[in-house]
């Protein structure tokens, strides 16, 4: 899947200003950014659910311009503010979906797999957020898509729930599936996906794996251990821009090779503090990095 | 089954759900046919006013009657409640979720046109078989006729609802608006008060309503045996006009 240049804009607001990205087979891609960066404008676009003003898309070599019914056949969606009719039971629901989109598995081999048998007569309206989730992603793959979005499906769901689906969203990845996540969760997005966008104000501001993003958009690491004493000494390390002490706690801020010259230091000074303990930078600071405090 | 007989099917179990509509939909029409028939009663000129108005065009009130009340479930299901079940779908996303799924706008469109006929027509058929079991009512002078001014009738008021789920904003206005064209078929078009006793301002604003010539087409075969030619025409006219908004206007959200 490629996107080029999109732009999408309502009236006078301009939702996405420049949106480009690849997405490789098989993998998670994930769009993430604050609430009205753009993101659920650039893959409704994608999935020809709305008509972007300008730029080049391609999914599966379909442009969702000029094939949109076809292109619909072979994606799964499960969107943002959507729903079922309240009284429809969950056996229905996948005996309808799979007949919409016909080319998948049976709908009772997908129930089963996705653990909703013993739901099968249940009300959609009586299902908890976490079922509810369950099914509408279980909809998403009923026909066997190639490509899956996602689009904010852990929103206001239980900690429970949302780390159940995360499973339920690499199993969708391990079925060979390809999948397109967008979230506004820094841990959602550090823990599923294989590569990420960062969008803000409608462009896209950074891309990579998590890794790399972190590797590239901060240049911190802190050092965090117990020891009693003057430790001033340690602000003469090459490299290090902070050293912080309350009570016996310090805190030691800078370049990533301070851990290994700290550590020396201390130890030659006699020190071994046995607490001694490395925090990266998460995710979440390169994001407020790049988006800004405010954008949070 | 296809998947237009599957989304049909399921909006059918649906409706059968919903113990309130379904009692609304098939009993109401009921109700007010048995109150009005036993108040006027059924011979014809019966009603006659002192000041020599003959009510009803001359016939039996319960026989002008049920032949209107056909068009009131009709309506009471087409007007009000398909229309506000199309604009919550709209509003809470299920029809975004089936555009999702590839679903066409004509496939949404032609199950809740199949659907709304479906429900309103077992309407009609329990308030006939009702009228004709326990009230003294003539049944229709020609029933053949009868039947296809029915199928116009039901086409017009199926297509009406559609439109008007196409166009109205929320389900709140959609049922505001459903209310208003169905007690205005029930008090101005000719299933409320006999025409000739409303004051002539009501009478014509009856008569421009769209509800008013799909009466006047049930009626005139039922009292006559006749078919009411130019109101076939409009009542026509009114359902392909609604199709084409409901068509033009539908929004997926």
């Amino acid at each position: 899947m490629s996107v080029a240049g999109l732009a999408k804009r309502y009236g006078d607001l301009v939702a996405v200003a420049d949106v480009s990205f690849e997405v490789a087979e098989g993998e998670i891609f994930g769009l993430l950014g604050p609430n009205g960066a753009g993101k659920t404008t650039s893959v409704e676009c994608v999935q020809g659910l709305r008509r972007a003003d300008s730029g080049d898309i391609s999914v599966l070599g379909l442009d969702p311009r000029a094939d949109v019914e076809r292109l619909r056949r072979v994606i799964g969606s499960q969107l943002q503010e959507s729903a079922l009719p309240q009284r429809l039971r969950v056996a229905e629901a996948l005996d309808l979906f799979s007949s919409l989109q016909a080319g998948g598995p049976s709908w009772r081999a997908v129930m089963d797999d996705w653990g909703l048998t013993p739901k099968a007569g249940s009300a959609f309206g009586s299902l908890s957020g976490g079922q509810r989730q369950r099914l509408l992603v279980a909809l998403a793959v009923v026909n066997s898509p190639k490509v899956v979005f996602l689009d904010e499906m852990t929103t206001g769901l239980d900690p429970a729930a949302r780390r159940a689906t995360w499973g339920l969203i690499e199993r969708i990845r391990d079925n060979g599936t390809t999948v397109v996540l967008v979230t506004h969760f820094m841990d959602e997005a550090e823990r599923l996906c294989d590569r990420l966008a960062v969008v803000n104000e409608g462009r896209i501001v950074a891309t990579g794996t998590p890794g790399q993003l972190i590797a590239e958009h901060t240049r911190e690491v802190t050092v965090r251990f117990s020891a009693p004493g003057n430790l001033d000494f340690l602000r003469g390390v090459a490299g290090v821009e902070a050293v912080d002490r309350r009570g016996h706690s310090v805190t030691v801020r800078g370049e990533p090779v301070i851990v290994a010259r700290v550590g020396r230091a201390l130890s030659e000074a006699g020190i071994e503090p046995i607490d001694m303990a490395v925090v990266r930078p998460a995710l979440e600071d390169v994001y407020l990095h790049l988006v800004g405090q405010d954008g949070a | 089954m296809g998947p237009l007989g599957k989304l049909t099917a399921m909006e059918l179990r649906l409706f059968f759900r919903e113990p309130i509509t379904v009692v609304f939909t098939l009993a109401l029409p009921l109700m007010i046919l048995y109150l009005l028939g036993g108040v006027f009663g059924n011979a014809a000129g019966d009603n006659t006013s002192p000041d020599g108005i003959v009510p009803y065009r001359g016939f039996g009130a319960t026989n002008w009657y049920t032949a209107a009340y056909v068009a009131v479930a009709v309506a009471g299901f087409t007007l009000i409640s398909a229309p506000t079940h199309m604009v919550e779908y709209r509003e809470t996303g299920v029809l975004r979720r089936l555009r999702a799924s590839a679903v066409p706008r004509w496939m949404v469109l032609a199950s809740q046109f199949l659907t709304s006929l479906v429900i309103a027509t077992v309407g009609a058929a329990v308030l006939l078989a009702v009228a004709l079991a326990a009230t003294d009512v003539d049944p229709p002078v020609n029933w053949w006729a009868f039947l296809a001014a029915y199928v116009l009738g039901a086409f017009a008021l199926v297509s009406l609802g559609l439109a008007l789920g196409a166009v109205m904003p929320t389900a709140r206005a959609a049922q505001s608006a459903g209310l208003v064209l169905w007690f205005m078929l029930l008090l101005i078009c000719g299933a409320g008060p006999p025409p000739e006793v409303l004051p002539d301002a009501m009478r014509t604003l009856g008569q421009w309503l769209p509800l008013a010539p799909v009466i006047s087409l049930l009626q005139e075969p039922w009292l006559t045996g006749g078919w009411a030619g130019r109101q076939a025409l409009v009542v026509v006219g009114i359902g392909v006009a609604s199709l084409a908004v409901a068509w033009r206007l539908f929004r997926w959200e």
